[in-house]
Formats: structure tokens, C-alpha cells, sequence
């Protein structure tokens, strides 16, 4: 197995692209993807601030790393969830990145990290507010962090917030928005969203780069990041669809993208006008009584946004550690 | 050699030399869900790992 572009011995196979590479063109092939990508869809303009959501996993220290060899400014944003060790562990990873690969350019980088704590800053934590509030863990974590994702990028004055979502994340996403027909998740799911009614501008670089690709980054640029799964991730729909799309993939290869990338060209379209000519259309936007946030407020019409009435539930219940939790859910 | 497994971590032992590719079919793993690991590099599935080989193999799935 020899690099396709200089023919020394390959550390890596691609087989959507039937492609293999040293570890040095590796590097730059997923550098070029996610440069491509950014043109592309108009995600970011010479000159913007970036700011990156990093979790300490794979995808979101390689999308930094990459933005950052791009030459773009961009400052990271971590989230501690309270997910016990897990969390503690993965913001180890994040500071440990920032200590070895940022902190070294000295001069050169002014990027920053700016930690915000769920427990400490809003007493309550991603286990606890699924039990307060009875949502899926996920789910209360999802929320809590594009709330806070959100806020962060208005209050920093970002140009854009970008994540590291994935081609197989953005896959799935999609397998399961087909499988359920949901139009109007589908009407949205576009690599980036433009700035509106508040909320920032967003992309996800990564769409071009499988999950083991951006694996293979870390391992070959030597960013150790979080290895074990989230403990509430166990038998989520969205890692059952994994699954069913990888050995899609494995059986023919090249399945995924052109899945994810055939809906963007020839049928995202549609679904955003047929969304458009709903009747109702989406409601207008009040600003949350609490924090200001845009929010199309509660059931009664009260102007509270989501995050507040989930942070407020949470807040108010005792603390359940992550092994109660995944004993209650049992 | 020994194969370390990770999510959740268990260590193997195997005869070698035995080529990536057999040795991941062995595992009944497909190639695409994992990495494997050697040194701090990659090892492609066309290399053979000699028996003193000691190597990770870290899946790539998450579900996040
Ligand atoms: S798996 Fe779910 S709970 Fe865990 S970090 Fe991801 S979204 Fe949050
Ligand atoms: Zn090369
Ligand atoms: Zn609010």
C-alpha cells in the first residue's frame, strides 16, 4: 500500500475515494477537505472569528487543530457537563491540547479556551436535569449546550460558531429524519445556517471527513483526545443508525457521502420550500424574561426560553450521580 | 502479541505474524469502525504484525 501522492509506504486506506496515504499527506488531505468544504458553503470569510464548541473527543480537537493550521482565528468553548468522570476526563483532554499545541506558538496564537461549567455556573448537571425534568439525557444535554454554544458566540461577538459534526454524524442525522419524515428537521439540516433572529451563524467543517478519518487525524498529529463513550450514550437511536449506515457503507463504500451529499445537491431544496409554504410558519420570537435569549416562549405563551426552565427545574432538585441515573433508566 | 481493546478495554493474546485484516476479522470488527495502533502510527490493513507486536485497537463509532 503506497501513498497516492508519493508513493512512500501508506499508513492509511480511503476507500470511498480508493485512496491511500502517508501520514504527512493524510494531514493535508483532511486539511484540504475541510478548506474545500468551508469554500463551499460559504462558512467563513477571511478575516471572521471562529468560535469552536470542543468536548475533548475526536472531532472537535481536529476541527480546532485544522482551523488553526488554516490560518483562521478561532477561540474554543468546553462545556462541563457534570457527566461524572466522563466529563472530568474529557476536559483533561481539552486542556491538554491547549498545553501542547497552543500554548507552544507563542506569539502567534492568541486563540483561547473559555471553560464554563454547568454545576458551578448553573448549579445543576446533565444527569440531573434528565431526572428532574424527565427528558432523555441527551436531550438535556443538547439543549443545555446549544443554549450556552449560542449565548457564547453572541456575547463573544463570533462571526460564526462552528462544531465538529461529522460526515457519518451528518449521515445518520439524516437516515433518521428520512426514516421518520421529518420534514421540517430536514428543511434545516444544511452544513450551515445563516445568522438569524439572535441566533448565530453555524457550520460544521467536518462533512466531508468520516469519523475514522478524523480518528486518523488525532492519532497521526498526536491529539490524544476521550476514547470512551459518554456513559449516557448506550443504546441511542443515533448510534443504531450508525451502525445500520457502516455496514451499508462496508458492503458498497462511498454509500454515506453520496447519501448525505446527493441530499444536499438534489433534494434539501425541496424540503426547505415545502417548509417555507407551511401555513403557520414559525411563530415569532420573544426575548426569555431571564436571560434574553430568543425563545418562542413556554405553553403559556410566557416569554421563558427551554434552557431556563430546564437550568431553573434542575437547579432546584437534588444532585443524581451519573451510576443513579443509569440505574433508574434501566 | 497483544491486542488491546478498547470501549470496553480487554487485552488478547494472539499468535503471530498475522496480517491486520486477519487479525480484525478474527475480532469479527469491520475495518471501517476501527483504527489500529502501533507505536504511536497507524498500521494499514495490508501489514503483517509479528508476534511480539503489541497493538491497539480503538473503535471510532461514538454516539454523542
Ligand atoms: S452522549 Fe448524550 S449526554 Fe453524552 S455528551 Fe453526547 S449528547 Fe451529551
Ligand atoms: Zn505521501
Ligand atoms: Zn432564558
Amino acid at each position: 500500500m503506497k501513498c497516492r501522492v508519493c508513493r512512500a509506504p501508506g499508513v492509511i486506506d480511503i476507500r470511498r475515494h480508493n485512496a491511500n496515504f502517508c501520514a504527512d499527506h493524510f494531514l493535508r488531505y483532511c486539511r484540504e477537505q475541510v478548506a474545500r468544504t468551508i469554500k463551499e458553503f460559504d462558512m467563513a470569510a477571511p478575516g471572521d472569528r471562529l468560535l469552536v464548541a470542543v468536548s475533548g473527543g475526536k472531532d472537535s480537537l481536529a476541527l480546532w487543530d485544522i482551523l488553526l493550521e488554516l490560518g483562521y482565528d478561532v477561540d474554543g468553548l468546553y462545556v462541563g457537563l457534570g457527566i461524572g468522570d466522563y466529563s472530568d476526563v474529557s476536559g483533561t483532554y481539552v486542556q491538554n491540547f491547549v498545553s501542547t499545541f497552543l500554548e507552544p506558538r507563542g506569539e502567534r496564537s492568541t486563540t483561547t479556551l473559555t471553560h464554563i461549567d454547568l454545576r458551578s455556573e448553573y448549579d445543576y448537571d446533565v444527569p440531573t436535569a434528565a431526572d428532574a425534568t424527565g427528558r432523555a439525557p441527551c436531550s438535556a444535554c443538547g439543549l443545555s449546550k446549544r443554549h450556552l454554544f449560542d449565548k457564547a458566540a453572541r456575547e463573544g461577538d463570533y462571526d460564526v460558531l462552528v462544531t465538529g459534526h461529522n460526515l457519518d454524524d451528518e449521515a445518520a442525522v439524516l437516515y433518521g429524519n428520512v426514516m421518520k419524515w421529518q420534514i421540517d428537521y430536514l428543511a434545516r439540516q444544511r452544513p450551515v445556517l445563516a445568522a438569524e433572529n439572535g441566533f448565530p451563524k453555524k457550520a460544521k467543517p467536518l462533512v466531508r471527513l468520516s469519523e475514522r478519518e478524523t480518528a486518523a487525524y488525532c492519532v497521526l498529529r498526536g491529539i490524544d483526545y476521550q476514547v470512551e463513550e459518554c456513559p449516557m450514550a448506550a443504546g441511542n437511536r443515533h448510534l443504531e443508525y450508525k451502525h445500520a449506515l457502516a455496514a451499508a457503507e462496508e458492503a458498497s463504500p462511498g454509500m454515506k457521502q453520496a447519501f448525505y451529499f446527493g441530499y444536499l445537491r438534489d433534494a434539501a431544496e425541496l424540503f426547505e420550500q415545502s417548509n417555507d409554504g407551511a401555513p403557520d410558519g414559525a411563530p415569532a420570537l420573544l426575548a426569555c424574561e431571564s436571560c434574553g435569549s430568543p425563545t418562542s416562549g413556554d405553553t403559556n405563551g410566557q416569554p421563558r426560553c427551554a434552557f431556563c426552565r430546564l437550568s431553573q427545574r434542575a437547579a432546584a432538585a437534588e444532585p443524581v450521580p451519573v451510576e443513579l441515573l443509569q440505574t433508574r433508566r434501566r | 502479541m497483544l491486542v488491546k481493546l478498547r470501549n470496553p478495554s480487554k487485552d488478547l493474546i494472539f499468535d503471530g505474524p498475522m496480517s491486520v485484516v486477519k487479525l480484525l476479522k478474527k475480532l469479527d470488527l469491520q475495518r471501517e469502525s476501527v483504527l489500529v495502533i502501533r507505536d504511536g502510527t497507524l498500521v494499514p490493513g495490508d501489514a503483517v504484525l509479528p508476534d511480539d507486536a503489541e497493538v491497539e485497537i480503538r473503535p471510532v463509532i461514538s454516539g454523542g
